[in-house]
């Protein structure tokens, strides 16, 4: 790993790469128009995410993390433009992308890669792993010559623990593991400082999720990277977060520093999630069952979202949508029972 | 066995191995394999992808898609022989004495059916209740898997049910004819964290209450902590090793195990660096000759390379690993 | 770690992916599949066979029917070779005219083909891109396509081409268009085809579309136009050879159809589908074989390429495999 050309300035100072204030992005899932007009069916809006607002410091490794169809995917999407918001504001190092044309965020793509979940779906079948890798150097005309673009895609392969000659195969010649390899390799090629995972590991078996969680904690530390973390998995956002929201239906119910959100959950949905955790250690305790499921997005509940799984929900939680409130350790909570005391903090 | 009992295993698999005929010769998928299951007891197969636990469960229900095949071994319930039975006669013995949960729900509903009449029908189909006891014994049933208000929803359709209702409807229907068995392929790996947990104390709640033999099959080890009384874990189409769930977590035998276990984030654990097993599970193409293990094992020694090693008893647990021959010997 | 890169290199010469590409295709499910299916073997030498004789048929057939300097009317109506009163010189028999029987279904099967082979070339091109655009760039642009192609689809393709046959006739003067026959009849067939096309592939590029390694490309930075030529194109170029298979089979029975209502080709250029109609005048005076062998060679070519676009079909879609 002993790479200087890929190395960067180790981060420095608390200023923050991302900023996400009220960012949402809503889809228009109605029926097609001669449904709606001869059926009278209704238009029907899905609030994939709704005014979700967060930062992230250099340097750090901020999560998502939530159920299915929470929106985290999302906000991976609209932070890396491949959704435009439909309301708020998204600023990557003091500079506001929400709405950039494709031209525009060319000069800020270079800088912020994503990696993606299934290395099966996430390289082109038909491309040599050489010219995948490739893509992004080209593209951007970092490499003075062919020789200096195939150089440097071995290198990028060494770093990732390839050999440089597995750029001569084809992405089906290769492991899961591996393939995320080459995904991370193709996404450092343009040596981003930001990178946005979605859920990079989820579709990867356990002893190959530790290789790849070990092969990202090592390239931020070698290269100064930013994460945005999405995941499902409460563990793997343990062991890789230094920052993390928790999602639900949309929006974010609590922001905190890894080890407050982890040691003193405050939300009850955060609550709940760490409920949810299998038991590794066989202690053998029994856990309280947790009940309901996700309601339908489309119509989500009123009020806070969460009220009908809320064993603390009264009529305020019904009626009014809770606000992030910041408590004195730094979390955020969007929950009345905890603004009004409610629920013990 | 572990587990000491005066009955007699209700599902026994001897030397099972399974082949698929290929242009490129004959992939033995899942290679002489042996265990078995009391009545009422959580067998887990837990291994990673290609590691052939899913096709062990199909070859047990008899649902081995073809060019798939049972080349050897024999697979036993209740004493009789059913690897080798005539179609028809399997697929009696599937309906009344084994059930089946599968990772889609979907896929075991059909959407053109009210749930109700889907019950009915397999209850009909091996029993010789009448149309109003099946009804009965189909609303008893949902009431059973925890479904609210059964005498409502008996007669809804599949696509109004949420993933972990219409899962929790899989359950009432692989219970339905009262099996022995139940087969759980992966049964909470589409569900939500959150409903996880609701559909795996269920199962284990169930068929502890009705004395029913469960093969949980699974790539995740939490699933096994939650469920199993007794887990196997497969490697390369062998298994690695078997014994009680606490045991082998615990006190993982083969470096197999003890390396899963340890590249398993856990919270409240703070580490900067997960052990790590290198590499990745061969190809069935080329499975390395003695130990399949042997290229990732960090403690691989000369016999590792040449000879494959057959499961040895080390302490609560068995395990197929050279490291414990001298045990096996003299100890 | 330096030699390995200079492997890397090697990779970039054309001539390395040819031999690698070529290596990659005879070890590969598609070429096993076909050495496995000997009905499919046949199929593919019957109609590599067909391309030979019609594009060599100056070289290779035993009389050249287009010069009249060669054809004498006394060898009219001669029955096949063996038959009584057959002519050793007339393998299948002559027509009314005394033109060589074999001899005009090769010069036949070569304007049938050259037909098909084209309209299809046109219809494929018109049906990818409108395909792509519809299925990439979505909304509006996609459903005003789309609603075309479903009008289109609602005429059956061989009254669109009477119908502009119908027209040009109309408009252009006599001469221009005997001269433009085959290029109308080219383009109409081929705008008659290129709804299959299109909704494939604006099917096949929804889908590719989602997959990560489109998105991947999308964060890189490329032109929408650049990520669909050099991803999507690709990924969906397998069911595109499907329909260009079938397709061609039935661009060459159109264009028979189309000849043998007189409308086609001119007389002047026959093809199989004008040599069955001329034929079918005698076929009651008891000159069969007129007809009969043009009419067999059509079904032949027709069934051969059916077959093999059916196989290419199993043997490029995966999960049959």
């Amino acid at each position: 790993m002993a790479d200087a050309a890929l190395k960067q300035p180790a981060a420095t100072g608390t200023e923050p790469v991302l900023k996400a204030h009220d960012l949402a992005r809503y889809f228009d899932v109605s029926p097609p128009f001669l449904n709606r007009v001869i059926e009278g069916a209704p238009r029907q809006i899905l609030k994939a995410v709704d005014g979700v607002s967060f930062e992230i410091q250099k340097g750090r490794t901020f999560s998502l993390v939530g159920e299915s169809g929470c929106g985290k995917s999302t906000v991976a999407r609209l932070v890396v433009g491949l959704y435009t918001p439909t309301r708020g504001a998204l600023q990557f190092e003091g500079q506001n992308i929400a709405g950039l044309t494709r031209k525009q965020m060319v000069p800020i793509r270079r800088k912020m890669q994503m990696i993606f979940q299934d290395p099966y779906a996430s390289l082109n079948p038909r491309w040599r792993v050489v010219d995948i890798i490739a893509e992004p150097l080209r593209f951007f005309d970092l490499t003075s010559g062919e020789a200096a673009t195939q150089k440097r895609v071995g290198e990028l392969l060494s770093f990732v623990g390839l050999s440089p000659k597995d750029g001569l195969k084809y992405p089906h010649e290769f492991s899961g593991g591996q393939r995320q390899r080459i995904s991370i390799a193709r996404a450092l090629a343009t040596r981003p400082r930001f990178l946005i995972c979605d859920e990079p590991t989820s579709a990867l078996d356990v002893s190959v999720q530790a290789q790849i969680l070990n092969l990202m904690k090592e390239l931020q530390r070698e290269l100064g990277l930013t994460y945005l973390f999405i995941s499902h998995n409460l563990a793997v956002v343990y062991h890789m977060s230094d920052d993390v929201g928790v999602m639900y239906l949309g929006k974010l119910v609590e922001v905190a520093p890894a080890r407050t959100l982890f040691v003193k959950p405050r939300h009850p949905y955060t609550k709940l999630l760490l409920d949810t955790i299998p038991d590794l250690d066989m202690k053998g305790e029994e856990r309280a069952p947790v009940a309901g499921e996700v309601p339908n997005p489309i119509n989500p509940p009123s009020g806070c979202t969460f009220h009908p799984r809320c064993p603390f929900a009264n009529d305020r939680c019904r009626a009014e949508i809770p606000q992030p409130i910041a408590m004195p350790d730094g979390a955020k909570v969007a929950c009345h029972g905890v603004e009004e005391g409610r629920i013990p903090a | 066995m572990a587990i000491q009992s005066d009955t007699k295993p209700l599902l026994e698999v001897k030397n099972l191995r399974i082949e698929f005929p290929t242009r490129r010769g004959v992939l033995t998928a899942v290679d002489d394999i042996s265990f078995d299951i009391m009545p009422g007891e959580v067998l887990g197969v837990v291994g990673e992808s290609g590691a052939g636990k899913s096709l062990t469960g199909a070859a047990v229900i008899g649902l081995l898609e073809p060019p798939g095949r049972i080349a050897a071994g024999s697979i036993s319930l209740e004493g009789q022989r059913i690897d080798n039975l005539p179609y028809e006669k399997m697929r009696q013995i599937r309906g009344r004495k084994i059930g089946a949960i599968f990772q889609d729900p979907l896929t075991s509903l059909n959407p053109l059916y009210s749930i109700g009449r889907q019950l009915v029908e397999t209850i009909q189909t091996h029993t010789d209740m009448s149309e109003s006891q099946a009804r009965r014994r189909a609303v008893e049933l949902l009431a059973d898997v925890g479904i609210p208000a059964p005498e409502r929803r008996v007669d809804q359709y599949p696509h109004q049910f949420s993933g972990g209702m219409r899962q929790r409807v899989v359950i009432a229907l692989a219970l339905a004819v009262n099996p022995k068995l139940v087969i759980a392929d992966e049964p909470t790996t589409a569900l939500d964290v959150s409903i996880q947990a609701q559909i795996l104390d269920l199962i284990r709640k169930l068929c502890k209450e009705r004395n029913v033999g469960v093969i949980i099959i699974t790539h995740d080890m939490g699933v096994i902590a939650e469920t199993a009384d007794r887990v196997a874990v497969m490697y390369a189409g062998r298994i690695a090793e078997i014994g009680p769930v606490r045991d082998v977590i615990k006190h993982a035998k083969h470096p197999y195990t003890h390396g899963l276990m340890g590249s398993i984030p856990t919270i409240g654990h703070d580490t900067e660096k997960l052990t790590q097993i290198d590499g990745s599970m061969p190809r069935l193409t080329d499975i390395p000759r003695g130990c399949a293990f042997n290229p990732r094992c960090p403690k691989a020694f000369d016999k590792c390379f040449v000879d494959r090693p057959e499961l040895i008893q080390v302490e609560q647990t068995r395990a197929a690993c050279w490291l414990y021959e001298k045990e096996a010997v003299h100890g | 770690m330096t030699d390995s890169t200079d492997d890397i290199i090697v990779t970039r010469s054309l001539w390395f992916r040819f031999a690698d590409g070529l290596r990659r295709f005879f070890d590969g499910d598609v070429f096993y599949s076909f050495r496995h299916s000997p009905v499919i073997m046949v199929a593919f030498a019957v109609t590599v066979l067909y391309f030979l004789l019609a594009f060599l048929a100056p070289w290779v057939a035993p009389h050249n029917t287009y010069d009249v300097m060669t054809l004498n009317l006394m060898d009219g109506f001669k029955p096949p070779v063996w038959e009584a009163g057959g002519d050793p010189r007339f393998l299948l028999g002559t027509d009314d005219q005394g033109r060589d029987v074999l001899s005009t279904i090769m010069f036949g099967a070569r304007v049938s083909l050259t037909v098909g082979f084209l309209s299809v070339l046109l219809a494929m091109v018109l049906g990818i891109v409108l395909g792509m655009v519809a299925g990439y760039v979505g909304g509006k642009t996609d459903a005003i396509i789309m609603r075309i192609a479903d009008v289109q689809l609602s005429f059956p393709a061989i009254l669109i081409v009477l119908l502009i046959d119908g027209f040009t006739r109309s408009v252009l003067p006599r001469g221009v268009h005997e001269q433009l026959a085959l290029v109308v009849l080219v383009l109409s067939i081929a705008f008659a085809n290129w709804v299959q096309f299109a909704r494939t592939v604006r099917g096949s590029c929804l889908v590719e579309k989602n997959k990560e390694y489109v998105q991947a490309a999308r964060v890189i930075g490329l032109h929408p136009a650049l990520i669909m030529l050099r991803h999507v194109l690709p990924n969906v170029m397998g069911p595109i050879l499907v329909i260009a298979t079938l397709g061609l089979a039935s661009a060459v029975l159109t264009e028979a159809t189309l000849s043998f209502l007189g409308v086609g080709v001119p007389p002047t250029e026959p093809s199989l589908g004008t040599l069955i109609n001329v034929g079918s005048d005698y076929l009651f005076s008891g000159s069969w074989w007129i007809t009969i062998f043009p009419g067999a060679a059509l079904a032949v070519l027709v069934l051969a390429v059916n077959l093999l676009g059916d196989w290419l079909r199993d043997a490029l879609n995966p999960k049959l495999r």
